[in-house]
């Protein structure tokens, strides 16, 4: 199976203040950083997760991104071992790392230190969406949408997945740029090729 | 500093360090089971717990099995703070 016969079936995007679902703004603040994070997720999605006041930043803005990308998924349609999720960023965990640090002048903060690593919001993601198959993230220094069109095509014909959330998720002085794709075999009503350039397209989207 | 007291100080020092969002002390039962069922705390909420033992009254817990008794409810670690301080004085 090639890239092309997969299917993006959905996208979001976290950026300067606006979340987007498939191309269209469904929340938009004046807050920033934190703030924004945690009025889109009470009053924007109102979303009931307590964890989600335990997460860094990142896991945050994954948690809420991935509920939006998800918003008309069938939950029944995949084994939780068949939906991947494969992420990138360029800053890996900065913000978690300094907020530990911090701590560690005194007390180290076990919450804080379970954040220390880029790969913790895909643990939050799966444990919530019951995404349970491959993953990975990397981190390169821009978005490389060459790169993974290529690992989550080759994913899902050789390891057994399905479906899959891949993109970018970024967060860096309380900034996010956060743009997340659903990949599926199936045809959606305004699916789109799942192609490195249809990905470069969706992330450049003025915001 | 009587029980009463300290178990009130407790709970708004359980909801800031563990980020309880939402919760107040009215909402958290003295007796009230910490981990799992009631508050629902995990694994790394008791390590924040140790921390803020640590950190508020200064004290160390020796062991995990001390722990498990410890951190049952805020009555039992309350119980613990004032047994600790009452051997200190």
């Amino acid at each position: 199976m090639s890239g092309s016969e997969l299917k993006i079936t959905a996208h979001a995007i976290i950026r300067n203040g606006k979340i987007l679902r498939n191309s269209e703004t469904i929340f938009e603040s004046s807050d920033t950083g934190s703030d924004f994070l945690r009025e889109a997720y009470e009053e924007g999605l109102k979303i009931d997760y307590p964890k989600f006041y335990k997460m860094d930043a990142l896991g945050k803005s994954g948690i809420i991104a991935t509920e939006v990308l998800l918003q008309d998924f069938d939950f029944g349609k995949y084994k939780p071992e068949e939906a991947g999720i494969v992420l990138s960023n360029k800053n890996s965990s900065i913000e978690a790392d300094v907020n530990y640090f911090e701590t560690a002048r005194s007390f180290p903060s076990p919450a804080l230190f379970v954040y220390t690593l880029p790969n913790i919001v895909i643990g939050e993601i799966s444990i919530r969406y019951k995404f349970k198959g491959e993953n990975a993230f990397f981190v390169s220094d821009q978005f490389d949408a060459d790169w993974l069109h290529f690992y989550v095509s080759d994913l899902i014909h050789h390891q057994k997945i399905k479906a899959c959330i891949c993109g970018w998720v970024e967060s860096v002085d309380e900034n996010f740029d956060t743009c997340l794709f659903l990949v599926e075999k199936e045809q959606k009503e305004n699916a789109v090729n799942f192609t490195a350039e249809n990905l470069k397209e969706i992330y450049g989207l003025k915001v | 500093m009587n029980k009463d007291e300290l178990m009130l100080q407790l709970k708004e020092q359980i909801i800031k360090q563990l980020k309880l969002e939402g919760k107040t002390p009215a909402d958290i039962g003295d007796h009230d089971p910490l981990f799992v069922e009631g508050l629902g705390l995990d694994s790394i909420d008791a390590l924040e717990l140790i921390v803020l033992l640590q950190q508020e009254y200064n004290i160390k817990l020796n062991n995990a099995e001390q722990g498990q008794e410890v951190f049952r409810s805020v009555s039992t670690m309350a119980e613990f703070i004032l047994e600790k301080q009452t051997q200190y004085v």
